[in-house]
Formats: C-alpha cells, structure tokens, sequence
C-alpha cells in the first residue's frame, strides 16, 4: 500500500474517531432532550384530561381538540421547514439542506397522520359523519398524498445527489400547491369550525383550556424538534456508511488490478 | 438565440417527431375514446345524471391520458441520448422545458377538440352552445397540466419505477386544477351556464404560479 493509501486511511479513521467523540457526548443531552420531552407529553395528557374543564356543547370529545389543533401546527411548520430545506438545497448543493428537508417532510407526515386520524373521530359525535370534504380537510388530505409523494420519489432515485436535487424541486412545486389546494376548495365548500384561536372577534377560548393547549403545544413542538434532530442524523450517517463502503470498493478493485498486474 | 426562438425551435422539433410518428396523438386519442365507453358502462347514466357527472368524467379522462403520453416526452430522448444534444445547444434551458411543454399542451388541445363533441353525443349532452368558454377553460388547466406534467416527466425520465411513479406526483399536485376546471364546467353545462370568475383565475393562477416556478428551477433539471 502506497502512501497515498495510508494517507486515506488515516483520514478515515480520524472521521470515525471524531463521530465516536461526538456522538457519546451529544447523545447524553438529547437522551436527556427525550426524556424531558416525554415527560412533558405525559403531563400534558394529564392536563387534558384532568385539568382542562369539559367542553358544554361538545363534552368530552372536545378534548381531542389539544392534540389535533397542536400536532396540525407541528406537521405544518415541518412542512414549512422541509420547503426552505429544499430551496436552501437549490441555492447552496449542500447536502445538509436535503436532510433536513427529508427529515422535517417525514415527520411532517407522521403529524398530518395523526391530524388525519383524529379529526375524524372527533367529528363522527359532532358533526355526524366521519369525513366531509371541506377546505381543510381536504387540504390536510392533498398535504399528505403530496408528501407521499414526495417519499415514494426519493426511494425511487438511488444517486444521493439526483436525488437531492430532484426532491427538492417536487418539494418546492408541493408546497406551492398547499395554497392554491385551500383556496380552491374554500370557494368550493366549508364545514370546519373557524379558528378559535387568533380567528377575529368572538373568537377565542376559556384561559385554563388555553394553559392546557400552549402545553400541549410546547411538548408535541419538543417532539417535533428531537425526532426531526435524529431523522437528520439518520440520513447524515447513512451518507457516511455510503461514503465508507464505496472506499472500500475503490481499494479492494485496486488491490485486485495490483495482483492481475503481478 | 432568444428565449422564444429557442423555445420554438424545441416545439418545431416536436411536432416534427410527432407529425412523423403519429405515436403519442393515436395512443391518446384510442385511450380518451375507450375511457369515454367505459365510464359509460359503469355508470350507465341518464340524461340528468349525464348531465352532473359529465364535467368529472372529461377532466378526469383527459387527466389520465395526460399523464399517460406526459411519461414519453422525456423517455424518447433516452434512447438515443438526444437530450445530451439539447443541452449543448447554446439555449436556454428553460427554452427545451418551455417547447415541450407547448407541444405537450398542443397534443392535449387537439385531443380534446376532436373528444368534447364526442364526450357530447354519448352523453347527450348538448355543449354546443358554450363550446367557446368550455374550450377556454379546458385550455387554461389543460396548459396547468402540460407545465407541470413536463416537468416531473423530466424529473422522473431516470427514477427506477417511473410509469408508476409520475402520476402518483402528478395527480396530486393537480388537484386544484381538478376542482376548479370541475366547477367551472358544471356552471357551464348547468341550467344557467356561465363562469364563475373565482374559478378561472385559479385555473390561470395555477399556470402563472407554475410557468415562473419551472422558469427559475428550469436549469436544475435540464441539467447533468
């Protein structure tokens, strides 16, 4: 082996040295990241169902309310990140952008899920049927197949690079639609309450409900925040893994053309 | 060369292809002629109901055979590596998305001139009389279709699975389309017919929004 090879080697084995290091004193603060967001997401169950007053008109089912109204912000703000990700992946072809859009797209998605899931059984007592296709729900369902979408494209191109730029592309021409999508089928038709919060005069909750919601919040927004940070991760690894294993390729077919040569 | 220059020589080129081969324009038009019977035999509507499901039934068949000839305008370049060429031409590359996106819109137009009279009598309905406006809002998200189709095409022509997957990013993104070119030709075919503003600035909106979008991204995917 040349020179050159152990050069290689060494920086190899720096790389690794230093993501050990890193990874072992990081991991301890988002371990302690987890456990405090769990505890958070565990109290705040306990103020919906124990603290927040029971709803007149609607009753217990109103309850769901905290998670609904919380995880739909979270999903759309990951939405909203995963779209910079993908301009911020245009503008500078630094990989770091794609990972984050892929991160926040799929934990997006999990939260539009769960968005998608528990509006439904809220409506079934309320408004008598499981589904209506209103401007939200619709937009919240197009939301979903769109970023569907978007991860069935990046199984489907393997060069991490293409992928990168082509995902991004459809990230942005998705996003662009989510606006359009409401638009159109608010004009078409609308059932779902107006906003209750920040939704203009006679708007507005009882304060003790709205504790409970601004915690509710807080601890689905910490969850936003940790599992997007290990998602990024994820993809940050699977690139080095990649980067490893086509090194290796490289040597292996050298040390091969060495011994045909001999 | 100017950007129009340009974008006219990539459609020239086209119709060029497609006058020789004739192969996207029979295929769509078999296909929306078979789609038209189909629906027929699986709903088997009468006048009335011919009436409210017709507006569906041809956006919905000229979405599908949208996406079925939007598959080949970027694969029938590999074949002969003929992109590699459009790409060092001296053009904008906006201009090759741009030509293909025009002579996608032209097949689809002269698809549906030949199939809304068509659609008319096997569903007795009578379009005649708004045929103008329907055109004009057939157009409008036929354009929305052909801008956005081409691009995902060029996006998809070297992902693994791509018959299957242009659609499923497609169709979605082309909701908005849908409803509003829905609505729009519902008031038409209804009692009173007319357009309801609202829905045709969606449907021109979507293809502002959409032209400027593949405008600025237009280099990131011509590229390589």
């Amino acid at each position: 082996m040349g020179p050159a090879g152990d050069g290689q080697r060494q920086q190899i084995d720096g790389t690794v040295q230093e993501m050990e290091m890193t990874t072992k004193s990081k991991q301890r603060v988002w371990g302690l990241a987890w456990v405090a967001t769990a505890i958070l997401l565990a109290l705040a169950g306990y103020a919906i169902f124990f603290v927040a007053p029971r709803e007149l008109t609607m009753g217990n089912i109103q309850r769901i309310f905290y998670v609904h109204v919380a995880t739909a912000w979270c999903g759309f703000i990951a939405f909203f990140i995963s779209f910079f990700g993908c301009i911020g992946y245009l503008a500078s072809r630094q990989m770091e952008w794609d990972w984050l859009a892929v991160a926040t797209a799929e934990v997006g998605l999990m939260f539009t899920t769960v968005v998608l899931i528990t509006g439904p059984v809220w409506a079934k007592p309320v408004w008598g049927v499981w589904w209506v296709w209103d401007a939200r729900l619709t937009t919240a369902f197009i939301l979903e197949m769109l970023y569907i979408a978007y991860l069935l494209l990046r199984k489907m191109v393997t060069e991490p690079g293409r992928r990168a730029m082509i995902s991004a592309v459809f990230g942005i021409f998705a996003f662009l639609d989510v606006p359009l999508c409401y638009f159109s089928i608010r004009w078409w038709r609308t059932l779902h309450p107006a906003p209750v919060i920040g939704g203009g005069p006679g708007s507005g909750i009882n304060p003790v409900m709205w504790h409970v919601f601004l915690f509710g919040l807080a601890g689905f927004l910490a969850l936003t925040v940790i599992l997007v940070r290990d998602r990024y991760r994820m993809e940050a690894l699977r690139q080095k893994i990649s980067e490893l294993a086509a090194d290796l390729e490289e040597r292996e077919e050298s040390l091969e053309s060495k011994e045909v040569t001999r | 060369m100017s950007l129009t220059r340009s974008t006219g020589a990539v459609l020239a080129k086209e119709l060029k292809i497609e006058l020789r081969t004739h192969d996207l324009t029979n295929t769509v038009l078999f296909f929306v002629l078979m789609v038209a019977g189909l629906f027929s035999f699986a709903f088997s509507p009468t006048v009335q109901e011919s009436r409210r499901i017709l507006p569906g039934l041809i956006w919905l068949a000229f979405f599908f055979a949208g996406t079925l000839m939007l598959q080949l305008c970027f694969v029938r370049e590999q074949v002969n590596d003929t992109l590699a060429a459009l790409r060092l031409a001296p053009i904008d590359p906006s201009a090759i998305l741009f030509g293909k996106i025009l002579a996608n819109f032209l097949f689809l137009v002269v698809t549906e001139i030949v199939f809304v009279p068509i659609f008319s009598v096997f569903y007795n309905v009578n379009v005649w009389p708004v045929m103008g406006q329907l055109l004009l809002v057939l157009f409008l998200g036929t354009f929305g279709l052909s801008v956005v189709g081409t691009v995902f095409s060029a996006m998809t022509a070297q992902a693994r699975m791509r018959e299957l997957l242009l659609p499923l990013l497609l169709l979605p993104v082309l909701a908005p389309v849908l409803i509003a070119g829905v609505e729009a030709t519902s008031e038409l075919l209804g009692a009173h017919p007319g357009i309801g503003r609202e829905w045709l600035s969606m449907l021109g909106g979507f293809d502002v929004i959409y032209v400027t979008a593949t405008w600025l991204l237009s280099g990131f995917l011509v590229e390589e």
